[in-house]
């Protein structure tokens, strides 16, 4: 039996120290376990046995209490680690950011702009015809994300590109809003720090970047307004 | 060494009232004066005396910048000028927290090769070698916060582009790897929050480091130091006392390492750190060039060396790793490198190697750099993973003195030969 055997290890332990303790004078240890043991143990056979025998229920009994205590404050130092852990987390005032409306009629075709959102810069493009066109006849097979155009923006918008302007690689704000901006091999957006180009549509086609640029949730409140989040 | 009986002798009779009861004098006394030292160290030995130092300058010049610092995204960058131009000698202290950041690497840098040439991590000094390792991880953490808190461009964009490496995560558990950046930011962006909270790591860390620091010495005066003969101390005209043969040689070198930190400090303050820290972070305008501070370049350049998002960030904290297994990963019976034939040469090829990552770490991740890098990162791990299990076992050492006295002084001077100096000192070791 598990118990019995670990309650036997410890007496061990508990009849050394009390010889230990009984040159260095009395113990919590010593106190306890002479008002169990009234006979002299020492050198007789049959009062040894008689010692084992009422020390061994004791230790028991304690072996359970300190298995309690411990789990008991081990339970509780494991209930602390959460709220710990979580303080860290995106706290109320931030998640209450989480949704920005934008008027897009001054953006005209060919135009972009770029608005913050979770403190995030939100890429707003209202493309071209040419870019819409590129975009949708891409083969699907050659991307290495492989997601259709349609799929990026709504039914009917196809013109408007709403994405998060942050390169999926390690972070950096892409190129490709401005006129005056390099706008990559493919004609949306270049990410100058590892070398990351965009399409049209912002798929990731050549570079580090492991996705194409991610298009945050938003929907039209009316026909030229949109909401973010 | 834990071996070695106390020679402390309370001088007054306070000093022994006190000794009685708290010991720290006799401490000291047996574990920075009357330590046996072995006599033939030469001037590597002094930069665990200079990495104290700067230890203590760090946390002494950093205290008193907090005492004018702004945590906060809308107040650091100004405050950091308050601090140069305002605060009375802030300009000063300000230098020497950032240069004694850079100084700092560089006298680790040299501490950790010395023991790599000389197999100071090899048994019995495990232990040592691995509390090395950590202290050193501590250490770029605390930088990498540090260097957060002026909340320039690269400290903020240096900020994205690292934490954004815990989202390759993403590639193994979906969600999990922007969970934990989006955990490390406090927000959907490195914003304001994670700036604060990195102030208040990098208050921390560094007593943290300073509790590593204890008990790496503690390790070291267990098993004793090494020396360039990597030979055991074996009789008593091995070694010298600390003080003052070690004491006065770690003068010198702390004073030498002081004239260049001086220099840096007073004439070049700014040439380490990158000219774009001095525009305000701006979370719209990513810099052309985003470059780490030098120390991290090695490892920057392996992270870009790998074609794969989750590749580099694997083989960027695997080259860290894989230092704490060069104790078991070395099989040669010999320690120093000085009677190692075959391994002497690979030994400089991997410092070489280091010092091109270094380079290449500079440069932008394209066309030749890039195939360098993919190189020199080859060695690096091979040096490790190849080398070091394969050149132990094949080489065959070269003939080593029996002792460290003999290396001093030559076949025949061996047992009988004592620094003159020594003789003088104390003989009750
Ligand atoms: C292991 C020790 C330390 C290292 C390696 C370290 C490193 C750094 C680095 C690299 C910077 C950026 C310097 C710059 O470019 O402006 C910095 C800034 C700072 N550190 Fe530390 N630091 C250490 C200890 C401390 C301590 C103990 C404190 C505070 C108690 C502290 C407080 C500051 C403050 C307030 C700044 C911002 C001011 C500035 O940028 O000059 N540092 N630290
Ligand atoms: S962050 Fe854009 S390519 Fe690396």
């Amino acid at each position: 039996m598990v118990p019995y055997q670990r309650g036997r290890r410890s007496f061990v332990k508990l009849s050394m120290s009390k010889r230990v303790s009984r040159t260095a004078g009395p113990s919590p240890f010593d106190l306890h376990v002479s008002h169990q043991c009234k006979t002299p143990a020492d050198g007789n056979g049959r009062n040894e046995e008689a010692h084992l025998a009422a020390e061994i229920e004791d230790p028991n009994r304690r072996d359970v209490l300190v298995l309690a205590a411990n789990a008991f404050a081990a339970v509780g130092a494991a209930s602390l680690i959460w709220p710990f852990v979580q303080q860290m987390n995106p706290d109320a005032g931030a998640k209450a950011l989480a949704s920005t409306e934008i008027d897009l009629t001054p953006v005209k075709e060919g135009q972009a702009i770029t608005v913050m959102w979770r403190g995030k810069p939100v890429f707003i493009r209202n493309r071209t015809k040419d870019e819409v066109a590129a975009a949708a006849k891409t083969p699907v097979t050659e991307l290495p994300d492989p997601e259709v155009d349609a799929k990026r923006v709504k039914a009917g918008k196809e013109n408007w590109l709403v994405m998060v302007g942050i390169c999926t690689h390690l972070g950096c704000v892409p190129k490709g809003q401005t006129m005056a901006d390099s706008k990559g091999d493919f004609g949306g957006w270049f990410c100058p720090c590892h070398g990351s180009h965009y399409d049209t549509s912002g798929r990731i086609r050549k570079g580090p970047a492991p996705r194409n640029l991610e298009v945050p949730p938003y929907e039209f409140v009316s026909d030229t307004k949109i909401k973010i989040g | 060494m834990s071996n070695h009986v106390s020679t402390y002798n309370p001088q007054s009779r306070f000093a022994k009232w006190f000794d009685e009861r708290l010991p720290i004098m006799r401490l000291v006394h047996d574990s920075f004066v009357d330590f046996p030292t072995p006599r033939n160290l030469n001037y590597l030995w002094t930069f665990g005396g200079i990495l104290s130092f700067c230890l203590v300058a760090q946390i002494l010049t950093g205290v008193m910048l907090a005492m004018h610092y702004q945590p906060s995204a809308e107040g650091a960058f100004n405050s950091i000028e308050h601090i140069r131009r305002d605060v009375n000698f802030g300009w000063m202290i300000r230098n020497f927290h950032a240069v004694g950041a850079s100084m700092f690497f560089v006298a680790v840098y040299i501490h950790i090769f010395r023991g790599l040439y000389y197999g100071s991590y090899k048994a019995p000094r495990e232990i040592l070698w691995i509390l090395g390792v950590l202290i050193f991880l501590a250490m770029m953490a605390t930088a990498f916060m540090g260097y957060a808190l002026p909340w320039g461009q690269m400290s903020f964009w240096g900020v994205t582009v690292i934490t954004n490496l815990f989202s390759s995560l993403d590639g193994i558990i979906p969600g999990f790897g922007t969970a934990i950046v989006e955990w490390l930011w406090g927000g959907y962006s490195v914003s304001g929050t994670t700036l604060n909270r990195f102030f208040s790591l990098h208050y921390l860390l560094p007593f943290v480091i300073t509790g590593l620091v204890i008990l790496h010495v503690w390790a070291l005066h267990v098993a004793g130091q090494n020396n360039p003969t990597g030979i055991e101390l074996q009789h008593k005209s091995d070694s010298v006392p600390m003080a003052p043969y070690a004491v006065m040689k770690d003068a010198v070198g702390m004073f030498a390492f002081l004239i260049v930190f001086a220099w840096f400090v007073f004439f070049l303050p700014d040439y380490l750190g990158h000219a774009d820290n001095y525009i305000e972070a701006n979370p719209l305008v990513t810099p052309p060039h985003i470059v780490p501070e030098w120390y991290f370049l090695p490892f920057y350049a392996i992270l870009r060396a790998i074609p794969s998002k989750l590749g580099g960030v694997i083989a960027m904290f695997g080259s860290i790793l894989v230092l704490f297994f060069v104790s078991w990963l070395d099989t040669s019976r010999v320690r120093s490198t000085k009677y190692r034939p075959i391994y002497r040469w690979f030994f400089w090829l991997f410092l070489f190697s280091c010092l091109a990552l270094g380079y290449l770490g500079a440069k932008p991740a394209e066309g030749v750099y890039v195939f360098w890098a993919r190189v020199f990162t080859a060695y690096y791990f091979a040096h490790f993973l190849i080398v070091m299990p394969i050149v132990g076992l094949i080489e065959t050492p070269s003939k080593m003195p029996r002792s460290i006295t003999e290396s001093v002084l030559g076949p025949g001077g061996g047992g009988a030969g004592t620094p003159a100096g020594a003789a003088a000192a104390p003989e009750k070791r």
